[in-house]
């Protein structure tokens, strides 16, 4: 490699460097060595952590994968004591709040993006911007707390009743306000999913080109329409990425939906009704599972959520650098 | 007869900066202005001003009278929307939308406009590309993407977008700087043949290039117009010695 | 109305409508952190910070060990992340292979979506299992390689913003490249590297699903890495879920001390990266 030619003590002499900045040649080299080394090893560790990953939940699902097949994913009872277990409802309560907390979560943190990033006066942005940042930065356990002392009993004693009152002919509206249940989680998950929608979508909407908004401006466009026009068309599949994250997100959310959804494997179709999450059937049964095929059968749930949210973040990815190589990764 | 678009004491900022100083400018009607200095003179900020696409950017101000045709365009109730789809703007970089067909770019300040008309809006956008001298090379493919095409014909297209909507007034911001001599001269015959009808005004780096097209050249240094007078005595006799200092490749 | 009416119009009801959203956004950070506040800090006392839980039904106590046990998670997995994720993320920075950083760089995108009660699995699986107890060492594992996406990827982020001619004067020079690294390259990106590690600390600090059944939680100060340890996040938990008004109270005091320390942590590492990246402007 030229670097490590370039490094060799006598193109120093001959620049003549003074002797105290050059380290002797041997010393040099094997410095690089170990360097190369170091920085080597560190990146196979962490290709190795992700392997292991996906290889020690599948060994550790063994037991479960090879006594239900995929009789696992469509079967709904689950009975630890006569070791009958069928992820059904859990799979269903998992698909059902995501999918709750994203109808919330996309129009408003789409909506705030677009706002952020095209209409808002200019020195309105960066507060904004900031306070959706400290959304993301609460800890999942804290939105949970919030969940089950200020959400549930507003929702139980507000909320609920009134759905029920004016649309209570629908059965999503229908059964007892618990407070707690799939309507809270899902709540409790759009709160939680929007600042990640509001943050990729903005960085997307930043990496569309200036000479795009101008092209549409420049034809006589309103500012809503250049959104329209030149914005979001050309922005569309670095949205969908943003989307799809917090889904990613919401699937494999556990504390605060743990806290607030009731914890009820059934699959009911009223949003009031408690239900149980894939994550949430972890966080609370994993230390409590005596035999190890109950084990194996939670671990086996742990790697499907690995595979599905593994699916859908690497479609997001792909979708979010499709506009832009320059979009910067957000994290919290 | 209009009187084409005055510019009296206009000032210019992007924050503290100021990038425009009291610029006096009278365009005559249907003809050809270059806006020529180097680069920071502020010549792209002008144009900016005239179809108030200066204001867009964070933190960027205006002072001063922009008048088309009588009309104050900075006026309290003038509209920046409306004053943009009478005055047609081309940039530095061909930027047609790569989401839309070469048709879609083109009907697109139209659609806008509200006309949904299939043959009325077929009718305009042939006369578009037609204008843009684009319709031979691009008739058969209306419905591919803009974004195929090479430089000099997205520039062509982003012209036919512009003309579209039959402007009273064409801004040009260098609209060769990104493309090859031969796409650059096919653009200049085109604002040859379009100053018949159009007025335009064409910001460019190149001065044999404003030679060439201009019948108006203005020069801009350091936010301040130096001079303006018709092309051929600002090249040949200057008034101003920084002007001469410029064209004769001195400085700059 | 005429069509540019209309289109006014609509431009100014697209436009409510976005402030609209924005404000529904925000809505809820000022009631999470009004009720924090208000509700955490009338139970918050100096018992709060130095006494130990006290047994069921006895009111007082404190969550010293949670607090300190939260400390030491954070230290266990900042030990293996930080330096694992600034090696790996200087090599994918300066390597001149195409593929392998492009993997590597989405690998660790996809991990950091990964749950991290799934992480939790993983370090049962590889520490709690084979060591048949419940340990620190399990939490602070699961903990880093929450982390390790996070610092690697801002480490290459910055790395690569160093000017490449920097460089290539110090080498010139003739120092070996680790020299390089470690005195030129390692010291220009400090600033970044230092907020990369604050916002995995900020994010690994509010963790609770991965400890649930590797650092598992404990009631007394943990005496050795090898057991089970206290976390303010789990402390929280298993009180917010308690029947005891008292434990609610305390599960609201720890809830405010670890926002305090989280947002603390976030604007510490956007203070220090102020002016570096996301000044990207744009016209609106």
């Amino acid at each position: 490699m030229l670097k490590s030619e370039l490094a060799g003590a006598s193109t120093a002499e001959r620049l003549s460097v003074p002797r105290s900045l050059v380290p002797g040649r041997r010393r040099g080299v094997w410095g690089d060595r170990l360097y190369q080394a170091a920085v080597r090893a560190a990146v196979l560790v962490f290709v190795v952590v992700v392997l292991g990953i996906a290889a020690l939940l599948v060994y550790a699902a063994r037991p479960a994968l090879a006594a239900f097949g995929w009789r696992f994913l469509v079967t709904a009872d689950w009975d630890p004591v006569a070791e009958h277990f069928g992820a059904l409802p859990f799979v269903y309560g998992t698909l059902a709040s995501a999918l709750l907390g994203m109808l919330i979560a996309v129009p408003l943190g789409v909506g705030t993006a677009i706002y952020l990033a095209e209409l808002a006066p200019f020195w309105i942005r960066p507060p904004v911007a900031f306070l959706v940042e400290l959304l993301a930065a609460i800890p999942s356990v804290v939105y949970g707390l919030w969940g089950i002392f200020v959400l549930a009993p507003l929702l139980r004693s507000w909320v609920q009743p009134g759905l029920a009152r004016g649309l209570g002919f629908l059965p999503l509206f229908q059964g007892t306000p618990y407070g707690v249940g799939m309507l809270a989680a899902g709540i409790i998950l759009a709160i939680m999913v929007v600042p990640f929608i509001v943050a990729v979508s903005r960085e997307v909407l930043l990496a569309v080109p200036t000479q795009q908004r101008e092209a549409a401006l420049a034809l006589g466009a309103t500012r809503w329409e250049t959104t329209r026009l030149a914005v979001l068309r050309y922005a569309r599949s670095g949205l969908l990425g943003a989307i799809l994250l917090g889904l990613g997100r919401a699937l494999g959310e556990t504390m605060a939906v743990t806290m607030v959804i009731g914890n009820r494997p059934e699959i009911a179709l009223s949003l009031f009704a408690p239900g149980y999450t894939m994550a949430s059937v972890i966080a609370n049964e994993f230390t409590e599972a005596t035999s190890d095929l109950y084990l194996a059968a939670l671990i086996e749930i742990g790697l499907l959520l690995f595979v599905v949210t593994v699916a859908v973040n690497a479609l997001a990815r792909l979708l979010v650098w499709s506009v832009g190589g320059a979009v910067k990764e957000v994290r919290e | 007869m209009a009187d084409g678009i005055r510019i009296t004491r206009l000032n210019a900022w992007f924050g503290p900066r100021q990038v425009l100083r009291d610029i006096d400018l009278a365009v005559v009607p249907r003809s050809v202005t270059a806006i020529i200095g180097p680069s920071g003179c502020g010549k792209s900020t002008c144009v900016r001003c005239i179809n108030r696409m200066h204001e867009v950017v964070p933190g960027a101000r205006v002072a001063g009278r922009v008048e088309l045709n009588g009309e104050d365009l900075y006026a309290p109730g003038a509209d920046p929307v409306e004053v943009r789809r009478r005055i047609g703007m081309v940039f530095q970089k061909p930027n047609p939308f790569p989401t839309m067909s070469i048709f879609d770019n083109v009907a697109a300040g139209l659609r806008l406009a509200g006309v949904r008309n299939r043959a009325a809006l077929h009718e305009a956008v042939e006369r578009a590309l037609h204008h843009a001298a684009l319709w031979d090379e691009v008739k058969d493919e209306l419905g591919k993407s803009g974004a195929g095409l090479s430089g000099g014909q997205q520039q062509r297209l982003c012209i036919a977008r512009a003309l579209a909507v039959e402007p009273e007034v064409l801004l040009m911001d260098e609209p060769c700087s990104a493309l090859d001599p031969i796409a650059t001269a096919k653009i200049e015959e085109l604002i040859m043949e379009l100053r018949k009808e159009l007025t335009i005004v064409i910001v460019t780096h190149n001065m044999q290039q404003a030679a060439r097209v201009s019948e108006w050249t203005a020069y801009f240094l350091l936010g301040e117009l130096i001079e303006f007078g018709p092309t051929r005595g600002l090249f040949t006799s200057p008034r101003d010695s920084r002007t001469e200092d410029y064209v004769t490749g001195r400085f700059g | 109305m005429s069509r540019i009416a209309v289109r006014r119009a609509t431009n100014a009801a697209m436009n409510i409508l976005a402030a609209l959203a924005a404000l529904v956004v925000i809505l809820p950070l000022v009631l999470i952190l009004g009720f924090l506040i208000f509700r955490g800090s009338t139970a918050l006392n100096v018992a709060f910070f130095v006494h130990l839980p006290t047994p069921v039904g006895e009111p007082g106590g404190g969550m010293a060990n949670a607090i300190t046990g939260s400390l030491t998670l954070i230290g266990l997995a900042a030990a293996g992340g930080v330096p694992l994720g600034i090696l790996g993320g200087v090599y994918l920075a300066q390597s001149r292979d195409r593929r392998l950083p492009w993997l590597c760089r989405f690998l660790a995108d996809v991990l950091n979506g990964v749950p991290s009660i799934v992480i939790g699995i993983f370090a049962y699986t590889l520490i709690v299992l084979p060591m048949r107890r419940f340990s620190a060492l399990a939490g602070g594992v699961a903990l880093g390689v929450i982390m390790l996406p996070i610092i690697l990827r801002t480490t290459e982020e910055l790395v690569r913003m160093v000017p490449a001619s920097l460089q290539e004067a110090a080498l010139a020079l003739g120092l070996p490249q680790w020299k390089v690294v470690l005195h030129v390259v390692l010291p220009t990106a400090r600033a970044g590297i230092i907020t990369g590690v604050m916002v995995a600390v900020a994010r690994i600090a509010g963790e609770t699903a991965p400890l649930l059944f590797t650092a598992f939680g404990n009631r007394f100060w943990h005496r050795r890495l090898d057991e089970p340890i206290a976390a303010l996040p789990l402390q929280i938990f298993s009180y917010a879920i308690s029947p005891f008004d008292d434990w609610h109270r305390q599960a609201w005091a720890g809830a405010l001390v670890l926002i305090s320390l989280v947002l603390v942590m976030s604007l510490l590492a956007r203070l220090a990266t102020k002016g570096l990246y996301n000044r990207r402007g744009t016209y609106g």
